[in-house]
């Protein structure tokens, strides 16, 4: 069962290199590994709603300290020994355990710590999306590591078994099953790996978030594709670094090659696919592994993505593969022209206060725009004047307002707006018909009336609010020229009933607020 | 455990998560993105093997920067959603 191995030029001693393999595999293990899988589903749980929701990330936590404290103690050589706890007492036992690889993991793992803090203590709220996608491309590359580790000591593992040739060295050699899996998630991680980093990319400004579309791309993606699935099949039968290396460089391309056509307007589908998918890599080296916690975990992580990617394509009403097979928004700034010399309405902060004074009540509609403008927190204390004034003051939350799933609700709840003022489309929709004032704020498209009625509109069918039935909308926006990110004009502007408030966003709030006295 | 075993755990394991997923309210998405965010990177569990082997050096050396990595997802991930999560109050709270 247990016996010396050379591999690579490096002798492998039995029993050196981890715990032995009865502790390894005792039932206690595996269900601590499983407890630590419930605490995960728990932790989702608590998401239903907010007031649980603190509860289910203490459980998150528990859950990883679990999983991290059973993985270290089975694993360092020397802490899970048994001969270590029976050793007689009175011997030195600090001399038996294996300090070098204790405290390098623990450095790692401070390292890590501290990197992680300081980043979730100082990041901006309005930077949330960016800060996710980076997450996201850790995850991924963390899974490629592992991966090519597993693939470079297999014996540690527990994959391979070895094989003694009538000539020359034994050789390790990996389960061919253990192989599918490893092949799947070096490549899914090495997808979420480039894709997120685009996407990081793109969220934070560092690339435009026009779509760059290469000549015959789909043909190349499905290429590409097509040869990594092929590869994977053929690493079965032949385990050689070649094969291996290709997978990994080819799954690398492909990731960043899938995200580069993808426009801004797209990104909440492209960070909750790769939320999905750095789930899957999760799960796939579950199964090289046979551990349970990361086979459960990375099921919820890849079904929270994929329902996610729905929810935002259904609230655009595009197909999943539209949006992936990129382009939309590049081909924008038709139609936008011609309809720049219709009338509009353009009025002062003194307008806005006076109509929102005299309202009964009043519906903001935020989007992307007002996380630019940081516009947020001027934005609850106009609520707050007008809720003294006896105005109902509520929040109209479109599901792909922002730049990521419920981005706006978090801003919000930064800027201490209370959460049961904050609404989703279907619950308010059919309030704009008796509302006085549609107060509209760094959002365009969500908005759009065209989206109900022009069937030519590259955004017909997409559920908009029904701002245009307010009594009175009024709308901020910086300039009459720009458009949103599908790249079409907005009916709305040019209605009897809009008012356009023409300024920097959170500039024209602090004035409604001085208005109001 | 045999494949079909681990196999059976992961796709009722995919059920629970659609359930539990949809039942998420809509306004705490970006609080589960940052929390499966956090939670994914129990891949640590992959690279605390690799870290902790001795034998292939270069296995080692890739398993401890994925310890880091993952860590600051771990740390970075639960940190940031317990900041996001502390901000939802009600009215008058």
């Amino acid at each position: 069962m247990c016996q010396d191995l050379l591999l690579n030029g490096t002798i492998y001693h039995c029993g050196m290199d981890s715990a032995p393999e009865e502790v390894r595999t005792s039932p206690w293990i595996a269900l601590a590994y499983l407890v630590a899988g419930i605490c995960f589903i728990l932790a989702l749980r608590g998401l239903s709603g907010p007031a649980s929701s603190r509860r289910g990330n203490r459980l998150g936590m528990i859950g990883m300290t679990i999983a991290v404290v059973v993985t270290f103690i089975t694993h360092v050589p020397t802490w899970a020994d048994p001969e270590f706890y029976s050793v007689p007492y009175g011997r030195d036992y600090l001399a038996l355990i294996d300090w070098t690889a204790t405290l390098e993991i623990l450095a790692a793992i401070a390292l890590g710590a501290a990197i992680g803090f300081t980043t979730a203590k100082r990041i901006a709220m309005t930077a949330m999306p960016q800060l996710v996608a980076a997450f996201h491309s850790l995850v991924g590359l963390a899974a490629v590591l592992v991966a090519i580790a597993a693939y470079l000591n297999p014996q540690a593992f527990g994959i391979a078994d070895l094989v003694t040739p009538m000539i020359g060295q034994p050789f390790a050699v990996i389960d061919p099953v253990s192989r599918v899996e490893m092949g799947l998630g070096v490549a899914i991680g090495a997808i979420t790996f480039s894709g997120s980093v685009i996407a990081f990319l793109k969220l934070n400004g560092n690339m435009g978030g026009k779509p760059i579309l290469l000549p015959g791309r789909h043909v190349i993606n499905m290429g590409v594709l097509a040869a990594i699935v092929a590869l994977i099949a053929y690493f079965t039968r032949d385990q050689s670094p070649a094969v291996f290396w290709t997978i990994t460089v080819l799954s690398f391309a492909i990731g960043f090659l899938l995200i580069i056509p993808i426009g801004g307007a797209d990104m909440p589908v492209v960070v909750s696919m790769l939320n999905s998918y750095s789930g899957w890599a999760a799960a796939a080296m579950g199964f090289t592994l046979h551990n349970t916690a990361m086979i459960i975990t990375g099921a919820l992580v890849g079904a929270s993505g994929a329902i996610l990617s729905y929810i935002m394509c259904r609230a655009m009403n595009r197909s999943f593969i539209s949006v992936i097979a990129g382009g939309f928004g590049a081909v924008a700034d038709t139609g936008g022209s011609q309809a720049i010399d219709r009338p509009w309405k353009r009025g002062s902060a003194e307008d806005a206060a006076f109509l929102m004074r005299e309202a009964e009540q009043v519906i903001i509609v935020p989007g992307y725009g007002m996380a630019v403008a940081q516009a947020q927190h001027a934005l609850r204390e106009m609520a707050d004047r007008l809720k003294e004034e006896g105005v109902r003051v509520k929040y109209a939350i479109h599901p792909v307002a922002g730049r990521m799933p419920g981005h706006m609700n978090v801003l919000l709840a930064e800027a201490n707006v209370p959460y049961d003022e904050v609404f989703e489309l279907e619950d308010v929709n059919a309030e704009f018909a008796q509302t006085d004032v549609a107060f509209v704020i760094g959002a365009n498209d969500v908005t759009n009336p065209a989206a109900k009625t022009d069937k030519s509109s590259p955004i017909y069918g997409m559920p908009v609010l029904d701002v245009e039935k307010a009594k009175t909308v009024l709308f901020i926006k910086r300039s009459m020229g720009g458009v949103g990110y599908a790249g079409v004009d907005n009916e709305l502007f040019y209605r009897d009933n809009t008012m356009m408030l023409l300024a920097d966003a959170k500039k024209m709030v602090e004035e409604i607020v001085k208005a109001l006295g | 455990m045999d494949f079909i075993a681990i196999l059976s755990i992961f796709v009722l394991a995919c059920f629970v998560g659609y359930f539990v997923v949809w039942s998420v309210t809509p306004a705490l998405h970006t609080p589960l993105m940052a929390v499966t965010n956090a939670i994914s990177s129990v891949i640590i569990v992959g690279a605390l093997i690799a870290a902790a082997a001795a034998g292939a050096p270069g296995a080692k050396w890739l398993g401890l920067l994925a310890v880091v990595l993952a860590s600051v997802n771990i740390f970075g991930g639960f940190a940031v959603t317990e900041r996001m999560l502390a901000m939802y109050k009600k009215k008058g709270q």
